[in-house]
């Protein structure tokens, strides 16, 4: 007697019609949730290409002058000139300065969070670091404006307030509270075996994050200072109102400087649309977005590499 | 498994960076489709005018209580630039709209920009009040500013900052949306370009802030934005060996000071309905009164509607 079961197709509860689509279309608009970033990029990408794309065959236009002069007067009547480079050194600048500052602060902030402090404290900490990622970035800027500028220029002597230091610092207290958290749940990741093993062997505290934790979670971290930099690159609103905004390629970290993106933000709104202006400034977006690219790109490769070894 | 949660993180943050920026790009680029409602008067424009216009807007309410005025500022070129679009229904200008942007406002919107001169403002070169200076001819303002000028120490003109605060010229301008900084490339350096490195502004208050907070600064700022006590005008003389003028209304009105301006406000098209009234209300001896209490020059008697 042969067992129907393994023929039999009608035995086998067939579903209803609509569970079946229902579920098809459920599955197609998950799909379609998990491409609409890569659609929303490349879409993004497409356009701001398309605003700044007729300018780069116009003859005005020199792709060496535009990445390799610090002479930016987009609005001069007798000799209009595009450069960028005074806009990149002031970005790096910042950005570098602001990230030098952060990283021990929020590494050190993460290892105390994730080993030496209590759960009391631990809970009360975590809470407050993400208040502080909450503050939004024109508050930032205001307080960079009005009193750490001061400060600065009280401490340093520095001519005017707002200057490098200044948008650094302002930006540095940006960049903690994602550093830190990210950076703290890195270590949170190393398996509680790793720390016991470590114990057992006889090694300090301070040991276990020097010698274990730090080298386990390196991937993590890594992630969390990249992340940092981008956030640094990519702030607009407080190095708007921190740095100076002085086109200018600096000799010290007291002078005024502008950054890429507060030199969008201050000049996007007067450039009459579709000029030549406009396109340069959308030209100067599309820097911004492969610097990012590439710090994001490096950043994979390296965690990849550090991942093989 | 961690790892890979968190750099996935990274990536999509990585991704919303990029989102962000240039969703800033794309919202500005596109136009504003805001149009007049009855009420509402949609006023844009000059940093410069933007304490006037505002004291007018709250004024006015008094006046006629159903007409609402949003000003904002920005600048002179973000204001012609809005009007240009149609999106604002007057924009504030301390420069001359220029005959493309005529043009191009003629083309989106099929109006005729018209000019109303409201009032006049001297634009004030500001010293910190610690700098012992007191009068400067224009031709050393252009040394300061222009690219190529021979004026970077203070020592170049004979000045000794007291106090040991240094001597390098710390040179405030404004950023280039602004009518000022138009007006002053225009007639102080003679359409030629600024020295890279001078400290951008935003607005007019924040140069005088920032002169009031650098003993070795130098800006220039519309004659309301005066704080003495902080800052210091100084008098200024078209040519060495005139007479240094003194920036107040007497001068400016019989043009003896030598960098005053007109100030100005463009509709689209001839002013109708509300807007007539209230341009009409701004050039009345009520709204000049204002204008004259915010610091800046009224209109001569002549020159006002009644």
């Amino acid at each position: 007697m042969a067992l129907p079961s393994l023929t039999g197709k009608s035995l086998r509860p067939a579903r209803p019609l609509w569970a079946v689509c229902g579920e098809k279309m459920l599955e197609l608009l998950i799909r379609f949730c998990g491409v609409s970033a890569i659609i929303f990029v490349l879409a993004i990408f497409f356009f701001v290409f398309k605003e700044a794309a007729p300018v780069l065959w116009s003859k005005n236009f020199n792709l060496t002058q535009f990445l390799c002069s610090p002479e930016w007067y987009p609005t001069s009547v007798s000799n209009v000139r595009y450069g960028v480079l005074a806009l990149i050194v002031g970005t790096a600048c910042v950005s570098g300065l602001a990230v030098f500052l952060a990283v021990p602060f929020s590494l050190g902030a993460a290892v105390f969070i994730s080993e030496f402090c209590g759960p009391k404290l631990k809970e009360v900490l975590k809470i407050v670091i993400e208040l502080l990622a909450a503050i939004p970035s024109v508050v930032w800027g205001f307080i960079g404006l009005t009193v750490t500028s001061k400060i600065v220029q009280q401490m340093t002597g520095a001519p005017v307030g707002v200057n490098i230091l200044n948008g650094g610092i302002i930006l540095a207290l940006m960049c903690v509270p994602i550093i830190a958290s990210i950076s703290e749940d890195a270590l949170k990741a190393v398996p509680d075996t790793y720390r016991e093993a470590a114990l057992a062997l006889g090694a300090t505290r301070w040991q276990i994050v020097y010698r274990v934790l730090l080298p386990a979670a390196k991937n993590g971290l890594l992630a969390a200072v990249l992340l940092g930099v981008g956030r640094a690159v990519g702030e607009t609103m407080a190095v708007l109102m921190a740095t100076g905004h002085a086109v200018n390629i600096p000799h010290g970290i007291l002078d005024s400087v502008r950054t890429l993106t507060a030199n969008i933000a201050a000049e996007l709104g007067e450039a009459p649309a579709q000029s030549e202006h406009y396109r340069i400034l959308f030209l100067t977006g599309i820097l911004l977005f492969f610097i990012t690219f590439v710090i994001n790109v490096t950043a994979d490769f390296v965690v990849r590499g550090i991942r093989q070894k | 498994m961690t790892t890979t949660t968190i750099s996935n993180i990274r990536i999509l943050s990585g991704a919303a960076n990029c989102l962000i920026a240039s969703l800033l790009l794309a919202g500005c680029g596109g136009k504003g489709g805001g149009t007049a409602r009855k009420t509402t008067i949609q006023v844009k424009g000059s940093d410069t005018m933007v304490n006037v216009a505002q004291a007018w807007a709250e004024e006015y309410k008094k006046v006629s209580p159903g007409v609402a005025i949003e000003v904002s500022g920005g600048g002179s070129g973000v204001g012609i630039a809005a009007l240009t679009k149609g999106t604002i229904d007057i924009a504030t200008s301390s420069r001359n709209m220029k005959p493309e942007e005529i043009e191009t406002a003629k083309k989106n919107t099929g109006k005729e920009p018209k000019e109303f001169i409201i009032g006049y403002d001297a634009l004030g070169i500001y010293v910190h009040k610690d700098n012992p200076l007191t009068e400067i001819t224009a031709e050393q303002i252009a040394q300061i500013y222009m690219e190529g000028g021979k004026v970077t120490k203070w020592s170049d003109i004979g000045v000794t900052i007291p106090g040991g605060a240094g001597d390098e010229i710390v040179r405030v301008s404004r950023q280039s949306s602004s009518g000022t900084y138009e007006f002053f490339r225009e007639h102080i350096l003679n359409k030629k370009d600024f020295k890279l490195g001078s400290r951008d502004m935003n607005g007019s208050k924040e140069v005088v802030d920032l002169v009031a907070s650098t003993p070795t600064a130098i800006g220039y700022s519309g004659m309301g934005y005066n704080e003495p006590g902080k800052v210091k005008m100084l008098k200024v003389a078209s040519k060495p060996g005139q007479p240094a003028v003194e920036p107040s209304v007497a001068n400016t009105l019989d043009k003896s000071y030598p960098i005053a301006r007109s100030l100005q406000v463009y509709s689209l098209g001839e002013p109708t309905g509300e807007l007539k009234k209230y341009l009409e209300w701004s050039m009345s001896d009520a709204g000049q009164k204002i204008l004259e209490a915010c610091g800046y020059v009224p209109l001569p008697a002549a020159a006002r509607t009644k």
